[in-house]
């Protein structure tokens, strides 16, 4: 396993700035999530690691060693794609096999069987080792696609979105599955999603992208409880964060233009009253959606709370944070 | 607007049972959620309702009047599919006010009707555009519109939201139950999202295998579940199942896992055997004194919880506790259980055991 590090990288593509002086370390068995929405930079992010795309600008460094020169086989990394490719006319056994059986790694047959074997139980797919790969649900594929990654003993894994395709259920098992299996190896691991579950879970580093810049990175808390923006605010939390005039509640410190309240950092029965729109009982926790002056706001609540629409409630911030016109954080 | 009655209703492909015996009612102006998983008989409950497909034997009441043998055209329902069929040549005002030509309504209140239903969905400034350039949203605000102009007495709905992405997905849904919340139509929605029945539902109905489990209010179904499959399906995560083997007569208000005494709400039904002690996650806490213990294997940050995976000697369980409860892998901790959450299911038929907890929403279910 290996500390890769990346240095001012930038990246275009015609017009388009895809990445923009991305510096970055991913420490040495770090499990590293980049988080942003679609065409934050985050694939291109992976894709110039990978070295299936050159930066116009910065380096690369694996274990201290500039990578620039070297192709992606050369890398010795494991890919795993949001669009699974399995070969179609091997079985899922051959699948798993193929990386460990390649000519650079000559690895003895009963170490291939131990590995195959193992993985495949991780992933539960243990029952279709010798069915076709074609002959399997698209959830079964992208657990065999992650198998074949995880087979192999590479510097560091790189995924994007591997769990999308998944249903919920399969989902939240392999979250745990793949953060143990991360754990246990000691793996180093970049890893790209959009869903704000997995990088809070998984990650024991997040880095938020906005528009091919790396606005923030670090654990999964620390953006959480002391996002440097709104807009890094916004990336983690369910619900969102609520982002409300500053002036709307007293004591708003010098400059702060907009107030960030989370749902739980909001006090009832004391403060401004606000008119209740609409509550969501969602059987844990109950939502209680919210208008304050005219602003929408939502909030959390005991899961057996009698309020209806239309009621009237007192509420008041605990634990703000604010922010400046342009988003920064005071 | 209507009341919906379902009774006995019934559907056999050859010798495949689709639907088998549901009955339930849909109280006139709610928004009822049929929720299962994929091949539970749910979406073929909505066609039969719709009249798209007709019941093997059964009872469909649409504002008391039997409708189970008539054409779809004759029960004035509304359907809106997860692939929302819009007609490519023709422009948004023309795709809404389609079903009001067909009726050969006068042009002058056609218009009206289409601006009304524009303004209530926010699309007044797309009308005149093709339907060809629309982003997903307004595709489906378009689809929505044809189905309310016709103001029909129920609107069916095939999973409207599913080929939606997660972030558009709960903005929709959103404004799909404030566009009910205005309107008061009487909507049967089709969905396998737990989390979006019970956002949005007033009440649902849960189906598995072509049989109703359990039919009520989400937060009743959520607390206190009929069966095993309702406790597991609703919920992320789902409600535990920790397995013991006992004998329970009635009256009884404790039970002994691995030889730790807890105490569950009274017991109205005598059971022996494999038994099941069903607690959601939040329902479980950290209690240093507790003499129940378990390994934790798993810590997931969510913010201000987190949910913790404890292996113990009844299986393994999910407990949501503080994010700021310090927590690490392998270590061994204390559990206790909120006693007055806990069903007792029967394992073999994964019934829940009536107590006087739950007595009062299973009686009803």
């Amino acid at each position: 396993m290996a500390e890769v590090s990346l240095q001012g990288i930038s990246k275009t593509f015609g017009k388009q700035v895809a990445l923009e002086g991305v510096d970055m370390t991913i420490p040495d068995g770090a499990f590293v999530v980049l988080l942003g929405p679609t065409g934050a930079g985050k694939t291109t992010t992976l894709r110039m690691v990978s070295g299936l795309d050159k930066p116009d600008a910065g380096k690369i460094l694996i274990n201290g060693q500039d990578v620039a020169r070297q192709s992606p086989a050369e890398r010795n990394m494991a890919m795993v794609f949001q669009q699974y490719s399995l070969y179609p006319h091997l079985t899922v056994r051959q699948n798993l096999e193929f990386p460990l059986k390649s000519p650079m790694l000559r690895t003895p047959a009963d170490e291939i069987k131990r590995k195959v074997a193992e993985v495949a139980e991780v992933l539960q797919i243990s029952h279709k080792l010798d069915n076709k790969a074609t002959a399997l649900s698209g959830g079964e594929m992208q657990r065999v696609s992650i198998g074949r990654a995880l087979v192999r003993n590479p510097q560091i894994y790189l995924m994007d979105e591997p769990l999308s395709s998944l249903d919920a259920k399969l989902r939240s098992d392999l979250r745990i599955e793949l953060k143990r299996i991360q754990a246990s190896l000691g793996a180093t691991m970049l890893y790209v999603t959009h869903d704000q579950i997995e990088a809070m879970t998984m990650a024991t580093h997040v880095g938020v992208l906005d528009h091919g810049k790396l606005v923030q990175f670090g654990p999964p808390r620390e953006i959480y409880e002391n996002p440097v923006s709104i807009y890094a605010a916004s990336r983690l939390g369910s619900p969102k964060i609520n982002i409300l005039p500053a002036d709307m509640f007293p004591d708003a410190p010098q400059g702060a233009t907009q107030i960030g309240l989370r749902p739980e950092h909001i006090r009832l029965g004391e403060g401004q009253a606000a008119t209740v729109v609409r509550v969501e009982h969602l059987g844990d926790q109950t939502r209680l959606h919210l208008t304050l002056n005219g602003a929408a706001l939502i909030t959390l609540t005991d899961p057996h709370s009698t309020l209806t629409k239309g009621d009237s409630l007192n509420i008041a911030p605990s634990a703000p944070l604010y922010f400046s016109a342009n988003g920064d954080r005071i | 607007m209507a009341q919906i009655i379902i009774k006995n209703l019934r559907k056999d492909f050859g010798d495949f049972t689709a639907v088998k015996a549901s009955s339930f009612t849909i109280e006139d102006g709610e928004f009822f959620m049929l929720l299962g998983p994929s091949g539970c008989g749910k979406t073929t409950t909505l066609r039969m309702i719709a009249g798209l497909e007709l019941p093997t034997s059964g009872e469909i009441y649409i504002d008391g009047e039997e409708v189970s043998q008539k054409r779809a055209s004759q029960r004035d329902i509304a359907f809106v599919f997860q692939m929302f069929a819009l007609y490519p040549h023709l422009n948004v005002r023309q795709n809404i006010s389609y079903p009001l030509k067909s009726q050969r309504m006068p042009k002058a209140q056609i218009k009206a009707k289409v601006g009304e239903v524009a303004k209530i969905l926010g699309i007044e400034d797309i009308l005149n555009k093709p339907v060809g350039g629309l982003s997903g949203g307004d595709r489906q605000r378009v689809a929505l519109g044809r189905a309310i102009v016709r103001e029909p007495k129920a609107f069916m709905m095939d999973e409207p939201l599913g080929a939606l992405d997660a972030e558009f997905r709960e903005h929709m849904s959103e404004e799909l139950r404030a566009l009910h919340d205005r309107m008061g139509a009487t909507t049967v929605y089709v969905t396998h999202d737990q989390l979006e029945a019970m956002q949005m539902g007033d009440k649902i109905v849960v189906m598995n295998h072509g049989s109703v489990e359990q039919f009520g209010v989400p937060q009743q179904i959520y607390d206190w579940p009929a069966t095993m499959f309702v406790a597991d399906f609703i919920g992320s995560p789902p409600m535990n199942f920790l397995h013991f083997n006992a004998e329970l007569a009635k009256g009884d208000s404790a039970v002994s896992l691995s030889g730790q005494a807890f105490d569950i709400p009274k017991q109205l039904q005598s059971a022996a055997g494999d038994l099941v002690f069903g607690v959601r996650p939040e329902h479980v806490s950290l209690d240093e004194s507790s003499d129940y213990k378990g390994e934790v294997m798993a810590v997931e940050y969510l913010g201000t919880t987190q949910i913790l995976t404890v292996n113990t000697l009844n299986g393994v369980l999910k407990a949501r506790v503080a994010a700021s409860d310090a927590v690490a892998v392998g270590q061994a901790v204390g559990l206790a259980f909120n006693p007055r959450t806990v069903t007792i299911f029967d394992k073999a038929s994964g019934v829940a055991l009536l107590s006087d907890a739950n007595k009062e929403v299973l009686d009803h279910g």
